[in-house]
C-alpha cells in the first residue's frame, strides 16, 4: 500500500522531500525527475554491467561510471540505492572484483524495487491529486 | 520564505549551469528560478566557454567538476585566463575533497556539494548581493 511511507522504509531520504517541496506550481515535477533519473541510471547501470563482463577488469573505468551514478541517486534521494553505490565504490578501491559484481546485482535490486515504488506513488498521486506526499510526517 | 536575487536595482541575478546530469540540471533550473535567478544551463564546460566567448555573461557560474568534453576545473582555468570575474562556485560530491581543492586552485571562489539545498542557495545570495553591491 502506498501509505506505507516509502521515506520511512529507508528507500528516500530528506533530499526527496525537498524534490517535493519544489513542487508547488508544477504537479508533475517530481515525477519528471524520477523519470530523467530512471533513463539516466538505466543507462550507466548497463555500462556498469558491460564493463563488470570484462577481463581484467578495469577499476578505474567502474569508479568514474559508479561516481555518476551515486550523484544521480544522490539527486532524487534514492538512499538504499546510494549505499549500494557506496559499497561498490569500497570494493572498487579495494580492487576486490567479486565484491563489486555482487553489490552491483543487489544494487540492480534496489534500483528496480525503487522504481516499482515510486510508479504506484505517481499513479496514485495522479488520481488522487496532490492530497499526500511520500515522505511529508502524518 | 526565499530571499529575493534580485539585485536591489530591480534586476535580477543571472546564473550559468553546468553541468552534463540531465537529473541535476532540471532540480537546479527549478531551485533557481524559485530564488528569482534568471538561469540558463548548459551541458559541459567547453559550452560554457563558447557561452562567454559569444559576449554573454552571468552573476554566477555553478560549476560541475566531471562533465565531458571539458571539466570543470579546467573550464574555470579558461574562464578565469579569459578574465571572467562572475563567482565561479564549484559543486562537488560530499566525500570529494580532493575535487574542491582543484576547484580552488583553478580559481573558484567556492565550493559547494551537489545537490544545492534552500541553505546553499542563500548563501550565495548574501555573496552576491556584497560582491555586486
Amino acid at each position: 500500500m502506498l501509505h506505507e511511507n516509502i521515506c520511512e522504509k529507508g528507500f528516500l531520504d530528506e533530499q526527496f522531500v525537498q524534490l517535493e517541496e519544489l513542487q508547488d506550481d508544477d504537479p508533475n515535477f517530481v515525477e519528471e525527475i524520477a523519470t530523467l533519473f530512471y533513463r539516466d541510471s538505466s543507462r550507466l547501470i548497463s555500462n556498469i554491467e558491460q564493463a563488470l563482463e570484462k577481463s581484467p577488469l578495469d577499476f578505474s573505468k567502474l569508479d568514474n561510471y559508479m561516481h555518476q551514478l551515486k550523484g544521480s541517486t544522490t539527486s532524487i534521494g534514492a538512499r538504499r540505492v546510494k549505499n549500494e553505490c557506496t559499497q561498490f565504490t569500497d570494493y572498487c578501491n579495494a580492487g576486490n572484483g567479486e565484491g563489486c559484481k555482487r553489490t552491483f546485482q543487489q544494487l540492480k535490486k534496489e534500483h528496480s524495487t525503487l522504481k516499482k515504488k515510486l510508479e504506484a506513488y505517481f499513479q496514485l498521486a495522479r488520481q488522487i491529486g496532490p492530497v499526500e506526499t511520500a515522505c511529508r510526517p502524518k | 520564505m526565499m530571499s529575493s536575487s534580485s539585485s536591489g536595482s530591480g534586476k535580477k541575478f543571472s546564473v550559468l549551469v553546468v553541468d552534463d546530469d540531465p537529473v541535476i540540471q532540471r532540480i537546479h533550473r527549478v531551485f533557481l528560478d524559485r530564488f528569482g535567478f534568471e538561469t540558463q544551463v548548459v551541458g559541459n564546460g567547453k559550452e560554457a566557454v563558447d557561452l562567454f566567448c559569444s559576449g554573454a555573461s552571468f552573476h554566477l557560474v555553478l560549476m560541475d567538476w566531471d562533465m565531458p568534453i571539458m571539466d570543470g576545473p579546467k573550464a574555470t582555468r579558461e574562464l578565469r585566463r579569459m578574465g571572467v570575474r562572475s563567482m565561479i562556485v564549484g559543486m562537488t560530491s560530499r566525500d570529494r575533497d580532493s575535487e574542491k581543492q582543484e576547484f580552488v586552485r583553478a580559481g573558484s571562489d567556492d565550493c559547494c556539494s551537489k545537490p544545492l539545498t534552500s541553505n546553499t542557495v542563500t548563501s550565495l545570495l548574501q555573496q552576491l548581493h556584497t560582491k555586486y553591491h
